[in-house]
């Protein structure tokens, strides 16, 4: 499996990171070193072996499902780079 | 170099306890070491005025009799955790200006026993690297040098800023976290002890994520002893944080009793690198001999899978890395660039944000999550982590602690290692393993190299066996006697 100039465009764009043209094949060349260098696990057998989704088993602890104190809309939008009258301001998306 | 400041946390405590200098005499010497020694860019923020005052309080407390356990000890705080209303951003751009409205719970709890933040320390953006040349605040010097050689070397990484911090007497600990060695690799590389608990003794709750699956906060200090005490006060189960695991904590420091007579250590064969200089070869097999002489057994030990730990981490990492860093799109803090739409913004944003190093990740962990690459690439990758794990489980059957060699060089020159990312990740072989596996694991300096630089002796253990790595440590500490020091502050650019 090797990543193209197309591929690099489309994960690109699902990752929502703008590329310039002339990165394109640049980006598609590294890619395929680091995809080319973990290929070597088709080495190792997995037959039946679960994937480890955690590090230490553990069962997920539960709590009372009670309010708590939230963050104070202040706090909130005190790192906001556009806020007004309580709300973050973003660019028009409806006409 | 002021007295004050070559002084250990516990050595420290003693002296503040003793009344042989006050908390604020101790804070003023270190932030001077700091206004000394800013040519070494380890600290991307200071809050010396917060510390004055925090050393002021102490002394109160003391003159009380009501010290805690790191009362009036100076700290300093990797870039990666947010403390409120000081600068937070992983040293990337795209968290610019940002100043949490909260405090992460490692170090709410490190002031809740007393300790102080001088400031924020230099890292690799979002952790992602090995040398600390990624941040966006630039790279970190590493106060050693090699001998009649005057070329700035790198600290190691991610937490480079918090390990040329603590090796250069700048703080007497600071906190890092470690993701596949980013506590253990620096502190091999600027000669201090770095140590990474099981995954889920601290909670991850205000560390800014990378892997999820992988991140773990931890010390790093001078000696064994000041780790210990540090992960005393940074450890517990957090109801913030579901990870975090519902186990006491027990007392660190009094596990270190110098006897590993009762102990088998392991050593794996696989951990022999192609290429790896003799020096650390020879170091290793010191090792194994100061085990030998201070009584405990020393066995062979296979873990067959360890030359696969560093492609698996290398597409499990970047995967979580790839949806954690999807919050950052420039609406509600940090960076925004504007766009002509929404989904303009955000590219913009990331691509201007985020550095080319985050960027790669980015792209890799997207493709190997997406549609028909992802059994192929994710899944197997999380099954040959299942089998790493399993390696580990089969080896702990028979020995307390392995010991490995923490990385397969020593500290290289900053722009070294930078043209081939596969190269750089080297860094990481022998540290990437107990990560995946979530074991704690330990970085001791235990020698230096022909050209003098240091080197670090690495022993990983069971689950939640912090006692035992830390008996371990003490031992090992205690017979290589590392006394070496980077040159007098100053002395650096």
């Amino acid at each position: 499996m090797s990543i193209d100039r197309d591929t690099v465009v489309r994960i690109a764009r699902l990752s929502r990171i703008a590329m310039e043209e002339d990165a394109l094949e640049p980006m598609a060349e590294e890619l395929n070193g680091i995809l080319a260098w973990v290929e070597q696990l088709g080495e190792v057998d997995t037959e039946g072996v679960e994937p480890m989704t955690g590090a230490i088993a553990a069962t997920l602890p539960q709590r009372d499902d009670a309010a708590q104190a939230g963050t104070p809309t202040d706090d909130l939008l005190a790192n906001a780079p556009e806020a007004d009258d309580g709300f973050f301001v973003v660019p028009r998306v409806v006409e | 170099m002021s007295a004050l400041t070559a002084l250990t946390v516990a050595g420290a405590r003693a002296g503040l306890a003793g009344r042989a200098f006050s908390a604020r005499e101790l804070v003023d010497a270190h932030i001077a070491a700091i206004e000394a020694e800013r040519g070494l860019n380890a600290f991307v923020a200071e809050t010396f005025d917060r510390a004055r005052a925090g050393a002021d309080a102490a002394d109160a407390r003391i003159a009380a009799g009501e010290a805690r356990l790191l009362e009036g000890i100076p700290l300093a705080v990797k870039d990666l955790f947010c403390t409120r209303g000081v600068r937070s951003q992983a040293c990337s751009k795209i968290l610019s200006g940002f100043e949490p409205p909260y405090e992460s719970t490692v170090t709410a709890n490190l002031w809740a026993a007393g300790a102080l933040m001088l400031g924020k320390t230099n890292m690799d953006e979002f952790a992602m690297g090995s040398a600390n040349v990624t941040s966006a605040e630039g790279p970190v010097v590493n106060p050693w040098r090699r001998e009649g050689d005057d070329k700035a070397l790198v600290p190691g990484g991610s937490s480079g800023g918090s390990a040329a911090a603590v090796a250069a007497r700048l703080c007497l600990g600071a906190t890092g976290t470690d993701t596949g060695g980013s506590i253990r690799q620096p502190a091999a590389f600027c000669g201090i002890v770095g140590m990474k608990p099981t995954y889920g003794r601290c909670s991850r709750w205000g560390m800014i994520a990378f892997a999820s699956s992988l991140d773990q906060a931890g010390p790093l200090t001078r000696t064994v002893e000041d780790a210990a005490l540090m992960l005393q006060a940074m450890a517990g189960r957090d109801p913030k944080d579901s990870t975090s695991i519902d186990r006491p904590v027990p007392d660190y420091a009094a596990s270190l009793t110098g006897d590993v007579r009762d102990l088998t250590i392991g050593v794996p064969a696989e951990y022999r690198m192609e290429g790896m200089p003799a020096e650390i070869e020879a170091l290793w097999a010191e090792g194994v001999r100061w085990f030998r002489e201070a009584g405990a057994k020393v066995v062979d030990v296979s873990l067959p899978l360890t030359r696969y730990a560093l492609p698996t981490y290398y597409i499990v990492a970047p995967a979580e890395a790839s949806s954690n860093l999807a919050r950052y799109d420039g609406v509600r803090y940090g960076l925004r660039v504007d766009g002509d739409d929404p989904t303009e913004m955000y590219a913009r944003t990331r691509a201007e944000g985020f550095g080319r190093e985050v960027r790669r990740r980015i792209l890799i962990g997207t493709y190997v999550l997406s549609a028909g690459y992802y059994d192929a690439y994710y899944l197997k990758a999380q099954k040959v982590r299942t089998l790493i794990a399993r390696d580990f489980e089969r080896a702990f059957e028979s020995v307390d602690a392995v010991l490995t060699p923490t990385a397969p060089f020593a500290a290289f020159a900053i722009g070294e290692k930078m043209d081939d990312p596969i190269a750089m990740y080297l860094n990481d072989v022998f540290t990437v393993p107990a990560s995946l596996a979530g074991l704690p694991a330990i970085s001791v300096p235990a020698g230096l190299t022909g050209d003098g630089l240091p080197l670090g002796l690495h022993l990983i253990a069971r689950p939640f066996d912090e006692p035992t790595l830390f008996r371990a440590a003490g031992v090992l500490e205690s017979a290589a006697a590392f006394s070496q020091r980077p040159p007098a502050p100053g002395a650096t650019p």
